[in-house]
Parts: C-alpha cells; sequence; structure tokens
C-alpha cells in the first residue's frame, strides 16, 4: 500500500476512535507532541499507558477477590488509572473509571465488580486498537524510511 | 145519578153527526154542565165511552185526579187529554175503601186539556232562536207510546227527555225536545280556538326556537373557547417547543464550533484550514439562525427583557463596523459610521440588543448593496427636529458615495415623536436616539414595502436561496426597537436604495450613578485617544458627507480635523504653515483623480521647510486595488482600508509615526506561539507519580521549548528544589503516594524560607546561592479535580497557582504568564 492511503487509514481510523469516544480530544494533543525532535512520542506513551493501566487492573482485581475490601486503596489505584486516562486522551476509560470511584464512594463491592469489568472491556478494546494503530504508524514509518 | 160533570170523549169513538142516544146501562153519567168552550159536550155520556168509563170509574175508584191517554178532542180534532175528578158527598177519609169511595159518589168533575195550544203557548214562552221540535207522548205502554202533541218526526240527533207530571199517578208523559235543526258549525268558537291554536304553536315555536338558538350558540361558543384554548395552548407549546429544541440543537453546536477552534489552533494544511474556515462559518451561520429563532420565540411568549447597562456607543459601532468590513469590501461596497458630538460618550441600555438591530439592518443593507454605500448615522432625535424645517431640499448628488438614496425625513415621517407639537422629554436623563441606516441598494418593491415587518417574510422565496436568512430579522429588530420605546421606519425606492430610520431611548451612563456594572470596555479605543491628542490633520475628500465621517472618526483620536475639497487648496494651507499639519488623509478619489500621475503633490511636502512633512495617508475602498497603483517613487504613502476606524487609524499612525504603545495581544487567538515565547529555555520540573501523565505533561512542556525534568516523587522534588537550583517552575502532581503535593510544597517553602533568613543574617553567603537571596520557585499545582477547596489549600501552603491536568492551552498560558514576562 502506498504512503497516502496509508496515512488515510491512520487518520480515519483515529478519527473512528473519536467519533465512538473511544478517544478525546487530548490525544489530538498528545499526536500534536510528536515530531521530528520526539519522533516516537505516541508510540512511547501508549506503551506506557499500557503497561501502567494493565498493572492497575491487575492490582484492583486482586484487592476485590479479599473478603475485606481494602476501599481507599482501591480508590488511590482508580484516581492513578483515570488520570492517566485523561492525560492519553481515553475517554470512555476514563468515564469507566468514574463508575468505579463512585462504587467505591459507596463502599459497594458488587458495584465495583460490575465496575471493573467495565473498566477491563474498554481498557481490551482501547488497547486492540491502539495496537492497530501503533502496526498503521510502523509501517508509515517504515515506508517513510525506505522512500528515503 | 145527577151529576155535573165534563165526560172525556174518546176520540175513536166520536163524530157529532152520529150522535145517538146512549144504549141502556146500568149507569149514566151525562155532561150537565159545560164551560162555553167546550158546551158541545153538554148531555154527552161519559160513560159511554170505552176510555172514558174507565177513567171515570178509576177516578171514583180512587179519590185522585186520573188522565186519560191523548185522544183527539170533539169538534177541535186537536190532541188532547182529560182529567177526571171524583166529587163526593162527604169527607171521606185516606184510607176508605173503594167501594166506600163508590158508595160515596156524587158526580165527576172533569177538565179538558188541549195538549197542542198548551205546549205552543209554553213553548211560545222560551222563544228561542233555534227551532226546537218538542213531543209530548204519553208513555204509560212503554211499548206504545201516544203522541199527544208535536210531529213524529225522525228521531236523529241529540233528544232530551223529560218527565212530566200532570199529578195523576197511573199516566207517564214525557217531553221529547229535539233541535229542528243539526246545529250549525260553531263558525266563531271554531275560529278562535284554531286561532289561538296557531298563535299558541306559534309562541311554542318561537319559544323553541330561542331556546334552540340560545343552546346553539352557548354550544358554539364553548367550542370556540376550547378551540381557542388550544390554539392558544397550541401556540405556547410551538413556542416553547422551538425555544426547547433550539436550545438542545444550540449546545452541541456550541461544542462543534469549539472542536472547529481548537482543531483551527492545530497543524493544518491549506485544505484543511479552508474546509475548517467553511464549517465554522457554517456553524455560526446556524448559531445565528437559532438565536434568531429563540428570539422570536421569546418575543411571542413575552419573555424577552432588556438589560441596564452602562456601555460605549461608539464602541458598539466600531464592532459592528469590522463586523461588515471584511464582506463590504469584498463587496466594493463603502461603509461608514458617523455619531454626533452630541450623543454621550456612555449610555445605559441593552448593548446587545442594540447591536442585533444595527446588525439586523445593517446585514440586509449589504446583502442587498452592490454598490455604492452604507451609511449609519446616529443623531440625537432634538437634533434632527430642529433641522427638520430647516433642511432644504438636498440634491441626490450630495451623498456619500455620489448614488442617490432614499431620503431618510420620509423614513421618519410617520413617527410619533416628530408629529407631536412640542417635543417631552420624559425624564430628565433620557436620551432619545435616532439611528439611519442609508444603503443604494436594490431598494424594496413598492407591493413588498407593507409587509417588510412581519416575520418569516421575505422579498421574494429565491432570496433566502440567494441570500441565506428566515426573514425573522426585521420583525425581531421591531420589537426590540418597541421594547426600547421608540418605532422604526422606512424609506425605499426600488433600483435606487432603501433607509431604514428607529429611535430607541436610553438614559445617560454619568459615572455618578455607579451602581450599574460597566460593560467590559475595549481599552484599546480609550488608551490611544491620549497619545495623538493635539495633533492636526488635513482631510482631502470632495463629497462633504464623506468627510463629515472622516472627519468624526479622526477627531475621536484627538486629532483636530480641516477639511479641504480641492487638492491645491490644501497644499497651500500646508505650505502656509500657520499650524503645522502632522498628516494628510487623502480620499482615494482625490488619489486617483488628480494626484496618481503628479509628482508635484509629493515634492511639495518634501520641500516643507519647517519641522517634518506630514504623513500622507490614503484612504482606499479595498486593499487589493490601490496596492498596485503606489508609484515606487513615493515613499511617505500609507494605506488605509475603508470602512475608516478610529482604532485602525491609530494602528496605521502608530506604524507610520512610531508613537504609542504596543497594546496588548489580543485575548481571542492564543497560539502556541506565545506559550513558547514565555517557556523557551525555561528549566521546569514536573512531578507526577502517574508515569503517564508525567510523559505527557513533560512532553507538552519540551513543544514550548522548554528544558524539562521529571520526579516520580515529593521526596525527589525536595531534593531537586533544595536551593540552589537552576529550575524557573515546577508544576506538581497533588495526589501522590507517600506525599502528596501540598506537604512538598510546604516543606520547600519552609526550606526556602529558612535559606532566606539565614542569607539575611549573613550566616550562609549569598555568593554560594547564586547571588539570589529571595529563593521563591514557582510552584503549580496539576490538578484532575479541580474543586474550590483544593484550591485553597494550594494557596494556603504556599503553591502559585494551579492548572488542571491534562493541560490546556489557554489557561497553562493564563497561569504560567503571570510569573515570566
Amino acid at each position: 500500500m502506498d504512503l497516502a492511503a496509508l496515512k488515510t487509514q491512520l487518520k480515519n481510523f483515529v478519527q473512528s476512535m473519536f467519533e465512538e469516544g473511544v478517544l478525546d480530544n487530548q490525544f489530538s494533543q498528545i499526536q500534536a507532541l510528536q515530531d521530528s525532535t520526539n519522533p516516537n512520542f505516541v508510540e512511547e506513551v501508549i506503551t506506557l499507558f499500557c503497561n501502567d493501566a494493565e498493572r492497575i487492573v491487575n492490582e484492583i482485581n486482586r484487592n476485590l477477590g479479599y473478603q475485606n475490601v481494602d476501599f481507599s486503596n482501591l480508590d488511590s489505584y482508580v484516581h492513578q488509572l483515570k488520570g492517566s486516562s485523561s492525560s492519553i486522551g481515553a475517554n470512555r476509560l476514563k468515564l469507566a473509571c468514574a463508575n468505579l470511584r463512585q462504587a467505591s464512594d459507596e463502599r459497594n463491592k458488587e458495584g465495583c465488580l460490575q465496575a471493573l469489568q467495565l473498566i477491563t472491556c474498554e481498557y481490551c478494546l482501547l488497547r486492540r486498537k491502539f495496537q492497530a494503530l501503533l502496526h498503521l504508524e510502523r509501517s508509515i514509518v517504515e515506508l517513510e524510511t525506505n522512500q528515503k | 145519578m145527577d151529576t155535573l160533570e165534563q165526560n172525556p170523549v174518546h176520540k175513536d169513538d166520536y163524530n157529532p153527526d152520529l150522535l145517538e142516544p146512549s144504549p141502556i146501562q146500568e149507569e149514566y153519567a151525562p155532561v150537565v154542565f159545560a164551560q162555553d168552550i167546550v158546551s158541545h159536550v153538554v148531555s154527552i155520556d161519559m160513560l159511554s165511552g170505552q176510555e172514558d168509563s174507565k177513567n171515570v170509574l178509576c177516578a171514583r175508584k180512587s179519590g185522585k185526579g186520573v188522565l186519560t191517554a191523548p185522544f183527539r178532542l170533539l169538534k177541535t180534532n186537536r190532541l188532547g187529554v182529560i182529567l177526571t175528578f171524583a166529587v163526593y158527598k162527604r169527607d171521606l177519609p185516606l184510607n176508605a175503601t173503594p167501594t166506600e169511595r163508590i158508595q160515596a159518589t156524587d158526580g165527576y168533575l172533569g177538565g179538558v186539556f188541549d195538549i197542542e195550544s198548551l205546549v205552543e203557548k209554553l213553548l211560545q214562552q222560551l222563544a228561542s232562536k233555534q227551532t226546537i221540535l218538542v213531543n209530548v207522548l204519553d208513555t204509560t205502554n212503554q211499548s206504545y207510546p201516544i203522541s199527544m202533541y208535536g210531529l213524529n218526526a225522525s228521531n236523529d240527533g241529540l233528544e232530551h227527555v223529560s218527565l212530566l207530571n200532570f199529578g195523576d199517578p197511573f199516566r207517564k208523559h214525557e217531553m221529547r225536545c229535539r233541535f229542528k235543526q243539526k246545529p250549525p258549525w260553531p263558525w266563531l268558537g271554531i275560529t278562535t280556538s284554531i286561532g289561538i291554536l296557531v298563535i299558541a304553536l306559534l309562541v311554542g315555536h318561537i319559544f323553541h326556537a330561542t331556546v334552540n338558538r340560545i343552546a346553539k350558540v352557548e354550544d358554539d361558543c364553548h367550542k370556540m373557547m376550547e378551540l381557542k384554548k388550544q390554539a392558544e395552548a397550541a401556540d405556547v407549546a410551538k413556542s416553547q417547543f422551538l425555544a426547547t429544541v433550539s436550545h438542545e440543537i444550540r449546545t452541541p453546536m456550541n461544542g462543534v464550533l469549539g472542536m472547529l477552534h481548537m482543531l483551527m489552533d492545530t497543524d493544518l494544511d491549506v485544505t484543511q484550514l479552508d474546509y475548517v474556515r467553511t464549517a465554522q462559518a457554517s456553524g455560526k451561520a446556524l448559531v445565528a439562525l437559532i438565536n434568531e429563532v429563540l428570539d422570536q420565540a421569546k418575543i411571542e411568549s413575552g419573555k424577552l427583557e432588556l438589560e441596564e447597562v452602562q456601555f460605549d456607543l461608539r464602541a458598539i459601532l466600531d464592532d459592528v463596523l469590522s463586523l461588515f468590513s471584511g464582506k463590504s469590501q469584498d463587496k466594493g461596497v463603502e461603509l461608514a459610521v458617523y455619531i454626533s458630538d452630541q450623543v454621550p460618550q456612555m449610555l445605559i441600555g441593552d448593548p446587545g440588543r442594540f447591536r442585533q438591530i444595527i446588525i439586523n439592518l445593517m446585514g440586509n443593507s449589504i446583502k442587498f448593496t452592490e454598490k455604492g454605500h452604507i451609511l449609519v448615522t446616529v443623531h440625537l432625535v432634538e437634533e434632527v427636529i430642529d433641522s427638520i424645517e430647516v433642511e432644504t431640499e438636498s440634491s441626490s448628488e450630495n451623498t456619500l458615495s455620489g448614488f442617490p438614496v432614499a431620503d431618510r425625513r420620509q423614513s421618519w415621517k410617520g413617527f410619533r415623536t416628530f408629529s407631536q407639537e412640542g417635543f417631552i422629554h420624559p425624564f430628565s436623563h433620557s436620551i432619545n436616539l435616532i439611528v439611519s441606516v442609508e444603503d443604494t441598494g436594490e431598494g424594496i418593491p413598492l407591493e413588498a414595502q407593507s409587509r417588510v415587518f412581519t416575520p418569516f417574510m421575505q422579498v421574494g422565496p429565491s432570496i433566502s436561496r440567494t441570500h441565506g436568512g428566515t426573514g425573522i430579522g426585521l420583525s425581531i429588530s421591531k420589537c426590540l426597537v418597541n421594547l426600547m420605546k421608540g418605532e422604526i421606519g422606512f424609506a425605499s425606492i426600488p433600483k435606487i436604495g432603501s433607509t431604514f430610520t428607529f429611535t430607541a431611548i436610553f438614559t445617560s451612563g454619568s459615572s455618578s450613578s455607579k451602581k450599574y456594572k460597566s460593560q467590559q470596555i475595549n481599552k484599546m479605543s480609550n488608551s490611544v485617544s491620549s497619545e495623538f491628542y493635539g495633533m492636526r490633520a488635513l482631510v482631502m475628500d470632495p463629497r462633504p458627507v464623506r468627510a463629515k465621517v472622516s472627519k468624526y472618526q479622526i477627531r475621536r483620536l484627538g486629532i483636530h480635523v480641516e477639511v479641504v475639497s480641492q487638492w491645491k487648496q490644501g497644499l497651500s494651507s500646508i505650505c502656509r504653515g500657520s499650524n503645522a499639519i502632522n498628516m494628510v488623509i487623502v480620499e482615494q478619489e482625490v488619489w486617483d483623480k488628480y494626484l496618481n500621475n503628479s509628482t508635484l503633490f509629493f515634492d511639495t511636502l518634501e520641500k516643507i521647510d519647517y519641522g517634518t512633512p506630514p504623513k500622507v495617508f490614503l484612504l482606499s475602498n479595498s486593499i487589493s486595488s490601490s496596492g498596485a497603483n503606489i508609484s515606487t517613487g513615493v515613499c511617505n504613502m500609507t494605506v488605509i482600508p475603508k470602512p475608516l476606524r478610529s482604532s485602525m487609524l491609530a494602528a496605521a499612525l502608530q506604524r507610520t509615526m512610531g508613537v504609542g504603545n504596543k497594546g496588548n495581544p489580543c485575548n481571542g487567538q492564543l497560539n502556541s506561539l506565545s506559550l513558547r515565547n514565555l517557556l523557551l529555555g525555561r528549566k521546569i520540573l514536573i512531578v507526577d507519580d502517574n508515569n503517564v501523565n508525567l510523559k505527557v505533561a513533560a512532553g507538552a512542556m519540551k513543544k514550548y521549548g522548554a528544558d524539562v525534568v521529571s520526579a516520580t516523587r515529593g521526596i525527589e522534588a525536595i531534593e531537586l528544589l533544595t536551593p540552589p537550583h537552576q529550575f524557573d517552575a515546577c508544576f506538581m502532581d497533588i495526589q501522590m503516594p507517600e506525599m502528596d503535593g501540598f506537604e512538598a510544597t510546604r516543606r520547600i517553602r519552609d526550606m526556602e524560607h529558612n535559606i532566606n533568613n539565614r542569607i539575611h543574617h549573613g550566616e550562609l553567603s549569598v555568593e554560594a546561592y547564586n547571588n539570589v537571596s529571595n529563593w521563591h520557585v514557582s510552584i503549580l499545582a496539576m490538578t484532575a479535580d479541580v474543586i474550590q477547596a483544593t484550591r485553597e489549600e494550594c494557596l494556603r501552603c504556599g503553591m502559585d497557582g494551579y492548572v488542571s491536568k491534562p493541560f490546556e492551552a489557554e489557561q497553562l498560558y493564563r497561569e504560567v504568564s503571570r510569573f515570566f514576562q
């Protein structure tokens, strides 16, 4: 596939993520931060985010597995995940975190489990999309370097 | 037996000619005495007849009067009866036996009754109008009644039967009466009753009809009330629906516009920029349309209210002018605004709505004008009233652009404020303005002129297609003008132009009444006036109206203006030099006609031997046309595009004359350039426990050219910010494990305070600390939850401000610009 088509495909893909609400404007700010001095910025941020998010989701899972759930601990994890999601522009994930936050405030274990399920769902979706996006980006970079 | 008696004569037996001696029998009862009238019965033996003898013997036996059956009397041959009484020798007791009676009989007494004459005489007494037939009958023998009187007529009709009592118990007599003729129809009665019936029917009918009608009318009335209520409800519902829907549309529209605005800030190539601009323009048009419809709905439901705010009229018109300047330049139409000096600087009223009216009128003018000019004038009503009588017929050439216009006096002909004898000031502080928008466009066709202010009306169906808009503008303007207690009118001549005029009442916005909020006045318009105060300008313009406008705009800057219509005249006044002229402003027309090819003008200017030669400015209709015409030999000329605005003039003057401050950067457009200016080369510390946040924030800072250091813990931050250090600012996340942002900041401040004190007391040498004796690094909080409490907490523990996570360009700039100038 040629470069222009790939770029269009990438643009459309990102646009579709915007439209679905998976990503919001913050992500485009991050894209804007990538330039010649910082060529892999987006990839780096995404990778960092995914690692971080997975870690946190596992922690939360473990926490909720206990008989007596430590809600304040849970709260701080959720806060972290929410913060990361905001920074990267993962809109739906951020909203899902708000759900979990609320359930945690209410000390509602059932609600927390449900919210966690939603978060896991959203995160998986996001990760899949991010992987596709990164794949496209790498292909573009490859083509560009080949052309040079 | 010698008795005197009247003997009954049996009708069957009697014939006077056949009188013969009575046969031999035991007893004889001859009539001995008789009345004269019945003298013919003398010597007739009453016992000879069968009936008579029976009668006599009966009377003898009973001692009572006995009547015979009716029979034909002797001689007269009329029906009659005979009543016989027995006369006794002595008084008999009542219970005497018949034998005793027979023994005691002395004689007999008989009376003849002529029934017919009797009855007739009786009947004559009656004298009835109707002929009555009377039948008197002897009904002793029921099956065989003997008729005594009357014809035996038929038995039809009603018969009245009455019993007659002659006193004889053995006999019964009846009288039967009957009308001879059938009774005639009682015509009077019938007619009367029919009449009454008819009248009753008619009256009943009238009542019935009336009641029905009343019922029907009431019914209709009820129905109408129902329908009216329904219609009103529908109307209100429609307005509400409209308003709700419009409101619902407005919110996402604003979202779209906001996004487009932000999109404009990102990196876009030319095509993309073009697309975005188009989308923005469409979006703005849509929002304007929705606002108009909302206004219409508000007006209909009577909910529109005007503000009372202090505002500067001239600033508003400047805004409007700049709004339309692009379009007018594109079309080649000259736009001008003139405000009379008598209009005060500040007014109290609703500036937004006033603006809306003017934008409406000017928008219409721009739409329909292809050549010539659009002139907006604002005067006090008193000025105009005075001039009405004095004003002579102005020639059609004496207009701004030379094109004829519709006479403005026609547009306010019908106003009530002018028709009264004396102009009444309702309140001493009220300012009654009259505003006219005059254009040289197509005009309004005569048949459409009456409908101009009706909502949704447009001159032709194609208008909305070619020009856009829904036609609500003028009707909303009219309502707004009415709310401002003014009137609106127009004069329009097809193919010549239209002039719309309206009045509005405001109050004077004197500075003593502080209770009114003052609208944020654009500082620029006030600040520039001081720099040019006292300068002198010369305007070269042959058209007095246009020159007046230019003069007004220049005088706003405090510059004294002199107008000449001939350039040679102007030149001579410059050279005369009694009062130094600082600038010459030449109208494009003058330039094109006379000066373009003549170097005389500029040579003369350069040769002025006193002071600096005046700068020359050209007022041109469009930027492009004049740029090509300026010959390269001329250096001193600056082009100012029309419409002439004080602000643009001031900017041009500043550029050429090097006077005045640079002014503040426009608040509207904040691009990364300004942030870059602020942050370039600065050393920034970013502290956040979340790696992703850290990376993004650091990336953003790096984009603006800052030198970024990252830290993930509060403790690290404290270490790094221990003086001496090179950091200019620090962005600190609040919620961190181990030590949160507040705690870290507190410790840093304590540390700084400590060191500052020690430096002051000389315990520590200032050289060791980079010669800085008052350490205070700017710390800004980064927070995702922006609540008031957090803000206060930030300030309390020594932070200098806060920004939200993720970074938002405008907010970031605002906060950071406080420390880095």
